[in-house]
């Protein structure tokens, strides 16, 4: 049975990516390669609920399809299970979206088959990354997903900025690949023999040093996919890159199977570690979480401002899964369990709140032509659909009831509560700071969305574009149809959601299935009775009030017709759009009140009339904020990297003598080396 | 029964709540010397916005006519997790404290958003400011709720309110009174008091909650002012019974109802004395001096976990 969705998956994917490759064009030619694609992720799907729901993992190898390293071997365990279930997630609604979307490269087919294919691709290697069961698969698989979704990312490749995205997401996937295969091959002690389950058994017996060096290695290696700051860079410049449906991919799904690697060698290759491993993933989490959400504020390209959101979001979701493995390092069984099914519940709440605000903005720019905020309004008469459904991914992401992006920070909000029962005073203290950390993020992010909603959708349309801007077609509207009902259900239902989550986690390192502990009847319980909720009943109260009231008043008969008239402009008659405020204006509070991070930078150039200092022809006004990361950490870094090429290049003459001659000299440096060691 | 009176003393704190607003304005005006409208002003004030026509920008979308709904809507949700007078509430396992302040946050949402929506420059002035003093005082918020949660070993408000009933010498320890003054700081802000907001002014520069919702007019106005009120009650009932839980009815009876009514208006009267002297007494703070003061609730509220936490 599991075996043919496994069949069904790839055999999609491959007939999606030979029609790409064949040129399929037109209409028809683009809806068979999205129907493809949902068909291969439906089975992924498909099979990763059934190996959630059965709990039995499914083990299969295939070692003549790779002949080193003990040839392909899959395996789908609870963990893995459900990341292929994020996966199948965010890919159905993507390739849907897809279909019209594509429509854009019509003109260019070299681009529609070059997206067509790595499309495919992707989601083929990026589902098999958490079946993987050996160190070589893993590698190929994650080095596969990197390429293709590299390729997607310049699928644009015309334009300066897509290429200068490209650069650096090829540099910074690959610096993580680096750090990932030394974690893995330390990990496999060299011998070969990289199966995972001889890795656990390994694991066990390496001394203390050699597993901290593993976990910052691969910390490292998978927070650079997943985005934590400082290693962040890439994102906002790659996620906006892509076409639309990509980015909600690479941003809502491939991010995260940098958690499914913290959490696969942290907890299940390795067992757990000392309790610094969980507080350094918590305090990583917790400075990506404000970091994210504060260089967001600031941004007012909209797919850029999305980009700075999922660092945020990767942020709590590690701020959940560090306590997680901090309470696991305690004993504290089941608070860990809740640490970490928060942590993964955030996963899926992120990859259908921010897949639905990707594809959003990527109708806006299909409509309107451009990112750029600041060109927007309006919209909301125009693309009505759109509208709605932006809205939804709006209040799902800023955690507002009752969505889906509530349930899971309340949850992990309970975790670090929770996390005054750990026994050493100094680390317990600590958590009162995460907690508000976390608040202030979930704050942050409520008034950045009010300023991308309100900005884009509302008030009047700022440029002409935006003033012509149209609803989007209807596979494109159906696939955000899909993301904000998913946003609802997962908002409203989490007491079906959570027993998934919690037979995931359950394999993890001897962590307990808290299923019956946590999801009661309707409500959600915290373990130790710390707190109950129930999202369901709180939507039902919500949804009769909002519909009791108007019906009250109509009852009384204080339902009048709203009568239209002009908005008070101080007297003036006449509104203009250049009367609103702007996302800029509207920034402006918190960038004051953040400068010590943002170190804004302000130019104001004014020309006066030659004759008199009192008439003032023009005024430019610049501001922005510096990027200091880029400054401090990594323009140091590539300057240097740069001089080092510059000198190496002499070496290379263009003399093939000369290069026989550094041969020689190679090999007879390595004979005295081995000699002497 | 109980989930009869637990309906019910939501739906009373939402009659109560222009009272509650109308005393604070009066006592502010016999502390200045003025004479003032009487306490029950407000319910004049709201039946003639009822009865008035609406009048609606013709720029303003759906939402701009939604969201007062939503506004009061969620505000009245919210209302039925607190105790007034009867705890535990019935409504304990639908909603915890963390869910209360959460639901609060989704009526400042739709209504920064009803600010942006007619495109005017005093609208998206409010909402800018009224989404800035909200998330930065969301993080003592959270600090209150732990150092709260703490104590009980739980955020749901009818646990902690019996906890601290169950044990009197609490409510005086320094935890409990640091995280009163932190939350004291962060009611005012909330609920566009002095010196953060000036709830009397119109007067454009310095105004927050008031040049967002400039445009509204008639009902959606009443809903608005309504909700508006309804927050601040809310916000001086979990001071009052949070920090001060006795009188609270344990049981649906009679005399220990009308007991839990009277202690409950003994201590609004209180409070709201308490602001109305503080709003008399200081001046409003420029709008970037205000992360100060919240900075300044925020280290109160730290100060209440570290010593709760050590105190245990």
């Amino acid at each position: 049975m599991t075996v043919s969705f496994l069949i069904a998956m790839a055999a999609s994917y491959g007939v999606g990516a030979l029609s790409a490759l064949a040129g399929a064009r037109g209409r028809f030619g683009r809806g068979l390669v999205a129907f493809a694609a949902a068909a291969g992720a439906a089975a992924g799907l498909a099979l990763g609920l059934t190996a959630l729901v059965s709990r039995a993992p499914l083990a299969l190898s295939l070692p003549g399809l790779l002949p080193v390293g003990g040839g392909l071997a899959l395996r789908v365990d609870p963990l893995g299970a459900f990341f292929l279930v994020v996966i199948g997630f965010g890919a159905i609604p993507a390739a849907i979206y897809g279909a019209s979307y594509s429509a854009a490269y019509e003109d260019r087919p070299a681009s529609l088959r070059l997206l067509g294919l790595m499309f495919h691709l992707f989601l083929l290697t990026m589902s098999l990354v958490p079946l993987a069961d050996n160190v070589l698969t893993f590698l190929v698989m994650w080095e596969g997903m990197s390429l293709t979704s590299y390729f997607l990312v310049m699928t644009d490749a015309g334009e300066e900025r897509a290429r200068n995205a490209g650069l650096w997401y090829a540099g910074m996937t690959h610096v993580g690949l680096l750090l990932l295969a030394s974690a893995l091959l330390l990990l496999s002690g060299g011998t070969g023999a990289g199966a995972f389950a001889d890795l656990r058994e390994r694991a066990a017996g390496l001394g203390p040093g050699i597993r901290d060096v593993v976990f910052i290695l691969a910390f490292l290696g998978f927070g650079s996919k997943a985005g934590i700051v400082p290693l962040h860079v890439w994102l906002p410049r790659a996620h906006p890159a892509a076409p639309s449906h990509v980015s909600a991919l690479m941003s809502g799904v491939m991010i995260k199977m940098g958690i499914y690697g913290i959490l696969r060698v942290a907890l299940d290759l390795m067992g757990g570690g000392p309790a610094w491993w969980g507080g350094l993933v918590l305090g990583v989490g917790v400075v990506s979480a404000l970091l994210g959400v504060l260089y967001a504020l600031m941004e007012h390209d909209l797919k850029r401002l999305l980009a700075f959101h999922s660092v945020e979001n990767v942020g709590i979701i590690l701020i959940g899964t560090g306590a997680g493995l901090m309470f696991h390092h305690y004993g504290l069984a089941s608070l860990a369990a809740l640490g970490l099914i928060g942590g993964l519940y955030h996963v899926l709440n992120h990859a259908s709140f921010k897949g639905l605000l990707f594809l959003g903005a990527g109708s806006v720019l299909h409509a309107a032509g451009t990112r750029d905020m600041e060109r927007m309004g309006g919209l909301i008469k125009r693309m009505p659909w759109t509208g709605a459904f932006f809205l939804v991914g709006a209040m799902a992401i800023s955690a507002l009831p009752p969505l889906n992006g509530f349930v899971s920070e309340w949850l992990v909000f309970q975790a670090l509560l929770g996390g005054v029962a750990v026994p050493v005073p100094e680390v317990a203290i600590v958590m009162p700071v995460a907690v508000a950390a976390l608040a202030l993020t979930s704050g942050l992010a409520a008034a950045c969305f009010v300023k991308a909603f309100g900005i884009a959708f509302l008030a009047l349309p700022r440029s002409p574009e935006a003033e012509r801007a149209h609803e989007s077609p209807f596979s494109m509207r159906l696939a955000m149809g899909l993301l904000a009902l998913a946003c609802v259900a997962l908002g409203v239902a989490p007491f079906a959601v959570v027993p998934l989550l919690s037979a995931a986690v359950a394999a993890l390192a001897g962590l307990p299935d808290t299923r019956a502990e946590l999801a009661a009847g309707l409500s959600l319980q915290a373990p130790a009775a710390f707190g109950r909720m129930s999202p369901a009943l709180m939507a039902l109260g919500l949804a009769l009030l909002v519909g009791a009231i108007p019906l009250a008043l109509r009852v009384l008969r204080l339902a009048s017709r709203p009568r239209p008239g002009d908005a008070w402009g101080c007297g003036r008659v006449g509104q203009t759009a250049r009367m609103e405020y702007t996302a800029t204006a509207f920034a402006e509070p918190l960038s004051r009140v953040f400068a010590e991070i943002y170190r804004p930078m302000r130019q104001l150039s004014v020309d006066f009339h030659p004759g008199s200092r009192y008439f003032v022809q023009s005024i430019e006004y610049r501001s922005g904020v510096t990027p200091w990361f880029e400054q401090f950490l990594y323009r140091p870094f590539l300057q240097s990297a740069t001089f080092v090429a510059e000198r190496v290049r002499r070496l290379q003459a263009g003399s093939l003598h000369l290069y026989l001659l550094y041969m020689a000299a190679v090999l007879a440096l390595l004979l005295i080396l081995a000699r002497w060691l | 029964m109980e989930y009869v009176v637990g309906g019910l003393q939501a739906v009373l704190a939402l009659a109560l709540a222009p009272l509650v607003a109308g005393f604070v304005r009066w006592l502010k005006a016999r502390l200045q010397n003025r004479r003032g409208a009487p306490p029950w002003q407000p319910y004049f004030e709201l039946r003639k916005l009822f009865a008035k026509e609406v009048i609606v920008s013709g720029q303003a979308s759906w939402l701009f006519r939604c969201a007062p709904y939503v506004v009061f809507a969620s505000t009245l949700a919210a209302a039925f997790l607190v105790p007034f007078i009867l705890v535990p509430g019935p409504m304990d396992g639908v909603g915890d404290l963390l869910a209360l302040v959460y639901l609060l946050v989704l009526a400042t949402f739709f209504l920064a958003l009803a600010g942006l929506d007619p495109g005017t420059a005093f609208g998206g002035m409010g909402s800018s400011r009224e989404m800035t003093v909200a998330a930065i005082a969301e993080p003592t918020i959270a600090l209150a709720i732990f150092s709260l949660a703490l104590g009980a070993g739980s955020t749901n408000l009818g646990r902690i309110v019996t906890q601290a009933l169950g044990n009197p010498a609490a409510a005086i320890s320094p935890g409990h009174l640091l995280a009163f003054a932190a939350l004291l700081i962060v009611a005012l802000a909330e609920t566009g008091r002095l010196p953060v907001d000036n709830p009397a002014t119109h007067l454009e520069l310095t105004m927050i909650h008031e040049a967002m919702v400039l445009e509204y007019s008639g009902r959606y106005l009443a809903l608005i002012e309504w909700a508006a009120s309804l927050k601040l009650t809310i916000f001086l009932t979990l001071l009052a019974n949070l920090f001060a839980p006795w009188g609270l009815a344990t049981e649906v009876a009679p005399g220990a109802l009308a007991v839990a009514v009277v202690s409950l208006a003994l201590k609004l009267g209180l409070l709201g004395l308490v602001i109305a002297g503080l709003e008399t007494r200081v001046a409003k703070l420029r709008l970037f001096r205000v992360p100060e003061l919240l900075g300044v609730s925020f280290v109160l509220a730290l100060l209440a976990v570290t010593s709760s936490f050590l105190l245990r």
